[in-house]
Order: C-alpha cells, then sequence, then structure tokens
C-alpha cells in the first residue's frame, strides 16, 4: 500500500513537449512510472518517444483523460500559464472522473493565481493538488514503482516510512536517512515551499494515518507560516503512529526570504524555534540535525516495539 | 518588490484612494518650492526609506555617524521648518526599529499637505496563507505598531477575508466600519476606500498593502496617510510598469547579482560560507553548522540549474564578504550531478583565487565520481559523506584559522 499513487497509476505530463517535461516524462518512465501520453496545446497529435513506449500529445487535459483514463497529471508548464494548467487539469478530472491527483512541480506562480486555483478545486472532493514548487510525489515499488516529479528516484525503496517535506533536496536528505537505517518508504511527498498550494501537512498525516503499510513518518518543515504548528496539533489528536519531525531554517533572519517564496519570518511569527517547540508539545521526536533523523527514527520505531533493539 | 510611501500614494491616486496633496522631492530647493506650491501652512516632510517605523527613527550623518535628528517624519509650521528637516534628512542615514542597526541613506523626501486628524485607525491588506485569501485587518489603534496591539490586545483587530476571487462578501465592509466605531460620511468613505483597496490589490498583484495611519479628518472623510506596499514577484511579467519603481539603493546589491545567475543569496553575519542546492537544504546547512559551534556567512541556493558559470559566480559572492574563513559544500544531487559540481569548483576555485578552508558533502546522483574528481585534483579539499560530518569539519577548519 501507499497513499495517492501506486505502480498501477496512469500518469499524464501537462508540458510534455517542452525541454523540462520530456525530460522528466524520461526520468519517471525509467523509474517505472506509468505515463500514458502528455498535454501541449497546439501540438496535438503528436508522438513523444520515451524509454520502451512512444505516448499521444493531445490539445487539451479533456482530450486526454477520456482517451488514457489517467488518474494522474504532472505540470511541467512556465510559470504564467500554470495555474491555467492546473484549473484545466481540475476540470477535466473532475467532470470526466470525479476524481484525480494533480502535481504541479512549477515554481514562481503569482499568489493570486494560486489561491484562484485552490479556491476552484476546493469545490471539487475527488481533486487533489500537490504543489506548486516542489519536487512531486513517490511511492518506491517492488521493481520500480510510481514517481511523479523531479526527484532521483534510485535513492528511495519500497518501505514503511512515510515522508512529507515543503523542500526538495531536504527531503531526498530525509529519504536518503531512511535508507542509511535500513528503512525504505511507502509514499514520499513533497508539499512544496510557496505560502499558497494544495495538499497541506494535515492532508499527508490523515492519508498515512489510514494507510496501513506506513509504520512512521518523518516530516520536514521549515520558517514560515503556521503550517507546522496546525499539523502538530492535529497530530496530537488524530494521529496514531510516531512522526519524526525537523525544521529548517533556525538561522535564518527575521524579514528575509530565504529561497522559497514561503520561507520568510515575519512580525516576529514563522520561526524555527516555535515549530521545533509546537512538534515536542505534540509528542513529535525532533532531529536538531537532519544528520541524525535516522537514529532518531530507528530510537523511535524501537520505542514503538516495530523494530528489535 | 517594496515601493516608496510616494509611488504607494501615486498607486492610490489613480486608484481614486482619498491621500493628501504631496510632492516627491530630492533635494531641499524642489522640498522649499513644494511647501509653496502645497499651500498649507504646516506640511509633514517624510523621510523616504523601505523600512517602517521612520516616525520614531533616527537620522545620523553618513561621515562622522554623530546623531543629526530625532524622528524621520515631522510636522513643519513654517518654510524654514521644511528647509531645516530636509538637510537634516536628505542624504543622512535613518536608522529605525525595521531598517537594521545599519540603517539607510535617506535620498527620497515626501512633503505633504497637513491634516486636521480627528482619530488614527490602522488598515492592511495582506495574504492569508492559512485561509488561501486576501485578508483585511483593521484596527481602531492607528499610528502604532500593529503587532504590539495584536500582542496586548488582540480584540481591537478586526478581520474580513476575501473569496478566491478577491471579492469580499456582501456586507464585509460595512461590519468592518461598524467595528470601528465609523459613522455617516465616514462609514461611506471607509467602504468606498476599503472596495477600491481590495481590487487595486487583485489587479496589481499586491502581497500587502498597509496603510498606518488611516486618518478620520475633521470633516469625517477618511484619508490614507501613510503607504505600505509590496507586491508579488512572480507577478512581475504582468506589470510591467513596475520596472520604474524598482529602487535598487533598497536593495542588497549582490543579492540582486546573485539572482541574476539564477542563485538565491542572503548575506549573514558568520564565518562560514555555504553554497547548497535546494533552499530547504541550504537553511539546513547553515542550522547544522551553528548546532556544531559555528556561525554560518550566508544563505546560498545554487537553484537546479546550476552550471559551471553560476557555481563560479556563487563562489565569488561568497569570498567578496571579508568575513568568510571557510567554505562548506553542501550538495545533494538530483538533477544536478555532483561530478558537474566537482568540475566547477576546481574551475571555481582557480578564477576567483580561493584561499580559505574547503569541505565538501556530496550524495545522491554520481557523489563518487564526484568526490574522485576533487580527490584526484591539486585542490585542497575535505571530502566528507554527512552534513554533520561536513559542518563539524569546517568548524574546525575555521577554528584553527582564528588560532
Amino acid at each position: 500500500m501507499s497513499i495517492w499513487i501506486n505502480e498501477s497509476s496512469k500518469v499524464l505530463v501537462q508540458g510534455i513537449t517542452g525541454g523540462q517535461g520530456t525530460f522528466h516524462a524520461t526520468r519517471m518512465t525509467e523509474y517505472g512510472t506509468d505515463v500514458v501520453g502528455g498535454v501541449t496545446p497546439g501540438k496535438g497529435g503528436q508522438v513523444v518517444d520515451l524509454p520502451g513506449r512512444s505516448v499521444p500529445v493531445y490539445d487539451t487535459m479533456g482530450q486526454a483523460v477520456s482517451e488514457t483514463n489517467a488518474d494522474v497529471s504532472v505540470i511541467y508548464v512556465p510559470a504564467r500559464f500554470a495555474a491555467a494548467a492546473i484549473v484545466e487539469a481540475a476540470d477535466a478530472f473532475n467532470e470526466i472522473k470525479g476524481e484525480g491527483l494533480i502535481v504541479c512541480i512549477t515554481e514562481g506562480i503569482p499568489i493570486l493565481d494560486m489561491i484562484r486555483c485552490v479556491g476552484h478545486i476546493s469545490e471539487m472532493p475527488g481533486i487533489r493538488l500537490i504543489g506548486p514548487n516542489c519536487p512531486g510525489i513517490i511511492t518506491p515499488g517492488e521493481n520500480g514503482g510510481c514517481k511523479v516529479g523531479i526527484m532521483p528516484g534510485y535513492i528511495h525503496a519500497k518501505g514503511r516510512i512515510g515522508i512529507i517535506s515543503k523542500s526538495g533536496t531536504l527531503t531526498y536528505e530525509a529519504v536518503a536517512q531512511t535508507m542509511s537505517v535500513g528503512e525504505g518508504q511507502t509514499t514520499c511527498i513533497g508539499i512544496g515551499g510557496d505560502p499558497i498550494s494544495g495538499t497541506g501537512f494535515i492532508d499527508c498525516l490523515a492519508a498515512f494515518e489510514e494507510d496501513p503499510e506506513t509504520e512512521a513518518v518523518v516530516m520536514i518543515g521549515e520558517i514560515g507560516g503556521t503550517a507546522e504548528e496546525d499539523a502538530a496539533a492535529w497530530a496530537a489528536d488524530n494521529f496514531s503512529k510516531p512522526i519524526v519531525g525537523f525544521v529548517a531554517g533556525a538561522t535564518a533572519p527575521p524579514g528575509k526570504r530565504m529561497g522559497h517564496a514561503g520561507a520568510i519570518i515575519s512580525g516576529g511569527k514563522g520561526t524555527a524555534e516555535e515549530k521545533f517547540s509546537a512538534f515536542e508539545k505534540a509528542g513529535i521526536h525532533i532531529a536538531r540535525d537532519p544528520s541524525k533523523i535516522g537514529e532518531v527514527l530507528v530510537s523511535v520505531l524501537i520505542e514503538a516495539g516495530l523494530r528489535e533493539p | 518588490m517594496n515601493i516608496h510611501e510616494y509611488q504607494g500614494k501615486a498607486l492610490f491616486r489613480e486608484e481614486g484612494v482619498a491621500v493628501q496633496e504631496g510632492v516627491h522631492c530630492t533635494t531641499v530647493d524642489q522640498a522649499l518650492e513644494a511647501y509653496d506650491s502645497l499651500g498649507s501652512k504646516i506640511v509633514a516632510v517624510k523621510s523616504q526609506i523601505h523600512a517602517g517605523g521612520r516616525g520614531k527613527g533616527n537620522l545620523y550623518c553618513p561621515d562622522t555617524g554623530d546623531l543629526q535628528m530625532e524622528g524621520g517624519v515631522k510636522i513643519a509650521l513654517s518654510r524654514d521648518e521644511v528647509e531645516t528637516y530636509s538637510k537634516n534628512i536628505l542624504g543622512n542615514i535613518l536608522v529605525t526599529k525595521q531598517s537594521g542597526p545599519e540603517g539607510k541613506v535617506v535620498n527620497n523626501l515626501y512633503i505633504e499637505a497637513g491634516c486636521e486628524i480627528a482619530h488614527e485607525y490602522y488598515l492592511a491588506l495582506l495574504v492569508d496563507r492559512e485561509e488561501d485569501a486576501i485578508l483585511v485587518m483593521a484596527s481602531t489603534e492607528g499610528g502604532v505598531d500593529i503587532e504590539e496591539v495584536a500582542e496586548t490586545t488582540p480584540q481591537a483587530i478586526h478581520k474580513a477575508w476575501t473569496d478566491s476571487s478577491g471579492k469580499l462578501p456582501t456586507g464585509a465592509d460595512s461590519a468592518m466600519a461598524d467595528s470601528l466605531g465609523l459613522t455617516g460620511v465616514s462609514k461611506d468613505s471607509f467602504k468606498e476606500m476599503l472596495g477600491r483597496l481590495v481590487s487595486m490589490f487583485v489587479s496589481r498583484d499586491c502581497s500587502m498593502v498597509e496603510i498606518n495611519p488611516l486618518v478620520r479628518a475633521g470633516d469625517g472623510a477618511m484619508i490614507a496617510l501613510d503607504s505600505k506596499i509590496s507586491f508579488d514577484d512572480n507577478a512581475s511579467f504582468r506589470h510591467p510598469w513596475r520596472a520604474e519603481m524598482r529602487d535598487l539603493s533598497e536593495e542588497e546589491e549582490v543579492e540582486i547579482r546573485a539572482n541574476k545567475s539564477g542563485l538565491s543569496y542572503v548575506k549573514l553575519d558568520g564565518n562560514i560560507g555555504c553554497l547548497v542546492n535546494g533552499a530547504g537544504l541550504a537553511m539546513a546547512s547553515m542550522d547544522v553548522i551553528k548546532l556544531y559551534g559555528g556561525e554560518p556567512a550566508n544563505f546560498l541556493d545554487i537553484g537546479g540549474g546550476a552550471n559551471k558559470e553560476s557555481i563560479t559566480t556563487a563562489f565569488g559572492i561568497i569570498l567578496e564578504d571579508p568575513n568568510v574563513e571557510g567554505i562548506l559544500v553542501n550538495i545533494f544531487g538530483g538533477i544536478i550531478r555532483c561530478d558537474m559540481v566537482a568540475r566547477s569548483i576546481i574551475d571555481a576555485s582557480r578564477e576567483v583565487g580561493l584561499s580559505v578552508p574547503l569541505v565538501v558533502r556530496f550524495s545522491g546522483t554520481n557523489h563518487e565520481e564526484g568526490r574522485d574528481v576533487l580527490e584526484e585534483s591539486s585542490l585542497e579539499v575535505t571530502t566528507v559523506g554527512t552534513l554533520a560530518d561536513g559542518a563539524k569539519a569546517i568548524v574546525a577548519a575555521t577554528v584553527g584559522v582564528d588560532a
């Protein structure tokens, strides 16, 4: 088991004929993802060659979903067109299937565009958006698996740890930490570092709670906003599995944007200290050094009787 | 992107948001001309810098460091006072609660007609990331630090949220006016202003509009006596007019340069330079350096599209900081290959004449090849396997420099 995607998920690539789209569609296919087609307006009817298969390009998401019966769409289109691509995907999945997962990798989408998108999708209970400005989602399988995004697939292995993170490379670090102590992952989700985004920590935790194969979770936050505090408070009441947490940005100066659009301490709020202490209060096991996530995870698993000392 | 008060007020004027008459000046002579043209006996002489807290800030002479004047915003009752205040402001350094201890040189002045004030309010519009909406915040406690109000009397702050298309629910403007105790002309005036501000926030892709104080004038009209506006940089492509408003002297020159090379750089006060791929990992690298007893000199994310040129630029920028006594490189290869980074490091260190200790941690794509490339080169470099080992090594190496 896993959450939201698995080895049988059928995936469309929006922006498949662009440089990024073709590159990552290739990498995803190599990993084992079932890429069934792509969308680029004006390029319908073309074919894109991927490892071991050629997939059709459609003009619209409506055509693509109807023809391929895809479950997932991943968006690699430039920032100024990305919000429209998200809405198009949401409408197509909602009208044709009543459900669908949209993963938006694009960085730099205007904030008000995202407010409109998130509002639009909130009226569609079967539609889930991950991102934007994120590495995507991956479910490692027995042979390959399903990778929807830009993460290096080979660092992952199937296992029992769920990973949620706002950051890209720091997610990879967390994955490597689980691997260094012999633990694999059920599903890893990069929720992105933008101020306005789709899926949040709580959505992921709720899904991991329901997933019988996920036995523990690693949660990586960063400065800015209060999503970590809210998730910690929610987890204290609703999450039964152990969580290991880290927050990036303890040394970040207030009022300065640290790379990600959302990573900013404003008006004294959103500090790493507040988030660490919210984690501790909620019974989340914290690692102050991300190189120690593996170590903390092992002690937590032992304590929970999930691993031999 | 932030803009000055005088630019914000020009936008307000265009959008029909009530402001006093005012003139932007860069010299004392212009300030005097402005005073003459405004025809108001009382004017406000206002320093224009991007940091808030100007009224309570202090002006210092850039050469001697002597205190020149208390208060960056002055009420002048005569032409002579306009001259005195303008001289004390222009060219001097204004230090406020928000400017940092180094302050900002004031190159711009705003001379604004005085206004009879019955009461001061606070009004702000900003993006609420928790509610996925635009938040309107208003308070009867204007002219003071809103964070203090939020801390001491949170009940004095009234809030309303737009829907996802950026519209306030029907009646929200009236309700907010009521909660501020506004009636009659003032209530109508407030509702009109709020409507215009919300539509301006959306049409111009703002990320924050703050008016502190918003005043009720003697005749009951509501007037924006201040303006602090930030725009969402991601939306700049659809607002070409913004380019003219950008004041590069308000930004860190090195951060602009870094940005042009696809790098994201923030200078800090420590002595250990960091070069990392990914914003989260870059922050984590700083945190771990601190955890093991060092002080990071910067945040630097080389981004997913880094190449030899941008990595060379990154090394150059780190080494421009005279405090840097060592560099930690932390790369988790995904799309970026560690061997490419290794070759770039070797070339960059030759080009910029690297003379401080260098510790490199590679993980992910081609990390072994990357390490081999470094170890086979003549470059003096310590390679490590984990971030913790990297931090410990660079802290040890820079302590050595001090001793």
